[in-house]
């Protein structure tokens, strides 16, 4: 080839390589842009990111602490055991509305003892310092050991949620003329408690494993109950999807054969990924609750419906591990006379294992993470049960899931409601990120080269 | 063709293995092998050649049903091992590939230790009855396939972990390993250098006493060292079938002289 006559007349037949032409400069240009964008495309993500890391912990951090009251509480015999016999049934007929004023004037003398200067001299005037709660956890603790009547015994109570949330700066003294809940004189107070160590803050343990709570006692709210109800919901789905969505996934990749049926079983499978979950919602609660009646909100029904949801994604990931598989591998044990199913079973499987893993917990992330369809067979809303009676009951006894109570809290009006509707979105989170890196090791574990 | 040695001796056996008459092959609308008549001799190592595409693999992998996992594939025709029809309804393609054995083009072993891969297909033809008989066939075939002494130390070591020539010997030790009658070999050196491939070809010669080797080659030279019996194909039909002396010094069809000579290809 003669180049001189190729590049056209008016280039010289040599270039100097020091001297950039002015294509090389435009392309470089160019380059450089691209580059540009992209670190400023991720900079934006990472910048949204930050924004909403830093949300949800500056907002959901303080539902980790709560504020106590610890107070000594005489427990006034001739007012829990008229008879004077400790009966158990006799000390039940006491409700907590005879605990109450026992709780209160114990705080009162408290108050007096701590020598706090204040206007508040009637024991009535405490009602709204402790939360209702307290008069239940005294009562539980004297039905448990009648002996302590008659005794006075320290108690830490919860502070009533308006106490609290003014301890952390979320009701502040200008804004509580119209709330009937507490006055500025009781924030006084309680000021002067905290200084004489009376009221005190406490990680909140109830938060991480107690039961929702209604809104007359908000402080007593706890998200455990329903990380119980998303435990037996990922369990039906593990339990189900995974056997499940492997075997489609095998028979369709490795055995069935490529028609028009098999096509439209592969379309199908791609579409039902990309149905809204309110869908799957509406389908359980006519196939599951009103056509086979299965109890509504229990996490069976709920565990059913994210089954079904999660099926097209384990499908989907388990078939395209199983397609990378490389096909020597296959034709390496057809050729020393494996049959189909042992080629699957001993070779192929295996090395499709990380990629079947991987989608599998991103499905049961994806799963653990939904509302939508739990809306629509009522596992959202107050869940007054605690614990279930044993394992198996656990699937069935209404229960909600954590991003269903989430939902239920943001609703709700309680400042304190508000910090658990993010506290428990950290909750969530720190789940996800958990099974996510549960994902990277068993990828890494059964990572095998070939 | 510089070395012609291996080539000097005898066929050693007129005794029929394989008998393919009127094979047709269709891969949905093309017609990939066209009437092929062939008798394949035991204890003989007979070569395939011809240009890209001629249908020499296809037709290979007609020999032990590799093809059945294609589904677009047809294979019409008879194709007889001692007689038997192995296309017939009868039989199943898994027992017939523990008598027809294959080593493919790349080095393919399982991501398995070394032990493993020769003990596979033992194991899941049930060839042994215990430890000690598995232990034994791993190190027959291993030395069959002049890999013992590199790796009698590390058989528990990943097989993938061997160089290219050693894993494709690894390959032929786990074919061997089943005792098959017929090793089918789909161009087994064109991944390996120049020594491996060398080593490789004086295997092939050492396994031609006991089975009978067929062999997919792009090299005519290989084809030269290494077997006795050539057949050449050409866009799908077998052109030419006689000793490899005779296809290599005189060849009766013009075809034929001008893929040797390098005129097609």
């Amino acid at each position: 080839m003669s180049d001189a006559t190729q590049h056209g007349a008016g280039q010289p037949a040599t270039r100097s390589l020091h001297h950039l032409d002015a294509r090389t400069k435009r392309r470089n240009a160019s380059e450089k842009r691209f580059k540009a964008l992209g670190i400023g495309a991720i900079g934006i993500g990472l910048a949204f990111l930050v924004i909403l890391l830093v949300t949800i912990v500056s907002n959901g951090a303080t539902a980790f602490q709560q504020t106590f009251v610890e107070v000594p509480v005489y427990l006034d015999a001739a007012k829990l055991d008229k008879k004077g016999n400790r009966d158990p049934e006799d000390l039940k007929k006491a409700t907590t509305f005879t605990y109450k004023p026992l709780i209160e004037k114990a705080l009162l003398d408290a108050v007096e003892k701590s020598g706090a200067t204040t206007d508040l001299a009637k024991a009535k005037d405490m009602k709204n310092l402790i939360s209702a709660s307290a008069a239940s956890q005294v009562r539980d603790a004297v039905l448990a050991d009648p002996s302590l009547i008659g005794t006075t015994v320290d108690f830490k109570i919860l502070a009533s949620s308006r106490v609290d949330s003014y301890l952390k700066g979320r009701v502040h003294r200008d804004e509580i003329a119209k709330d009937k809940n507490i006055t500025v004189a009781q924030l006084d107070l309680v000021d002067q408690l905290r200084d004489a160590g009376i009221i005190h803050k406490g990680f909140n343990w109830a938060f991480i494993f107690g039961a929702d709570a209604s809104d007359s006692r908000a402080e007593q709210a706890g998200i455990g109950i329903s990380m119980l109800g998303s435990f037996y919901m990922m369990l039906v789905v593990l339990v189900l999807a995974l056997p499940i969505g492997v075997a489609a996934s095998i028979y369709l990749e490795e055995f069935a054969p490529k028609n028009r049926f098999t096509d439209l079983i592969e379309v199908n499978i791609s579409n039902l990924a990309a149905v809204p979950s309110i869908v799957f919602g509406i389908l359980g609660l006519a196939v599951f609750i009103q056509f086979a009646h299965l109890p509504q909100s229990a996490p069976l029904v709920g565990g059913l419906v994210l089954t079904l949801m999660t099926l097209p994604t384990i499908i989907i990931s388990t078939r395209a591990a199983l397609k990378a598989v490389p096909p020597s591998i296959r034709d390496a044990a057809l050729g020393v006379g494996a049959s189909k199913m042992q080629s699957v079973f001993h070779h192929v499987l295996p090395l499709a294992m990380p990629g079947i893993l991987t989608g599998t917990i991103i499905g049961l992330a994806q799963a653990l993470g939904e509302t939508a369809p739990l809306l629509l067979i009522g596992m959202v809303g107050y869940i007054a049960t605690n614990s279930p009676d044993g394992f198996l009951d656990g699937f069935v006894s209404p229960n909600s899931a954590m991003p269903a109570q989430i939902y239920e809290w943001a609703k709700r009006a309680d400042p304190a409601f508000y910090e658990r509707a993010w506290g428990g979105i950290i909750i969530l989170l720190i789940f996800l990120l958990g099974m996510n890196i549960i994902a990277i090791i068993l990828r890494r574990k059964f990572e095998r080269r070939w | 063709m510089e070395d012609m040695s291996l080539t000097e001796r005898a066929v050693t056996t007129d005794d029929i293995k394989i008998t393919a008459r009127n094979v047709q092959v269709h891969y949905g609308d093309t017609h990939a092998i066209k009437d092929v008549d062939v008798d394949i001799l035991d204890k003989t190592v007979t070569a395939f050649i011809g240009p890209s595409g001629c249908g020499k693999s296809t037709f290979l992998r007609c020999l032990n049903r590799m093809n059945d996992t294609i589904d677009i594939c047809r294979v019409e025709g008879d194709i007889k091992l001692d007689g038997e029809d192995i296309y017939d309804k009868r039989v199943d393609p898994v027992q017939l590939r523990a008598k027809v054995g294959m080593v493919f083009q790349k080095p393919n072993p399982f991501p398995k230790s070394i032990y493993d891969n020769v003990a596979y297909g033992p194991k899941i033809h049930g060839l042994t009855k215990n430890k000690a008989e598995l232990d034994q066939v791993v190190e027959d075939s291993l030395r069959k396939a002049a890999l013992w002494n590199e790796v009698k130390d590390r058989l528990h070591a990943p097989g993938t972990g061997l160089s290219g020539g050693q894993q494709q010997r690894l390959c032929i030790a786990r074919a061997v390993a089943t005792s098959p009658e017929v090793l089918l070999m789909d161009e087994p050196c064109s991944a390996l250098d120049p020594i491996a491939t060398a080593q490789v070809e004086e295997l092939i010669d050492e396994l031609r006493a006991n089975f009978s080797v067929v062999i997919v080659t792009h090299s005519m030279q290989q084809a030269a060292r290494v077997s006795q019996k050539t057949a050449f194909f050409h866009l799908g039909n077998l052109v030419e079938y006689d000793d490899t002396d005779k296809i290599f010094t005189n060849p009766s069809d013009s075809r034929t002289e001008s893929y040797i000579t390098g005129r097609i290809g």
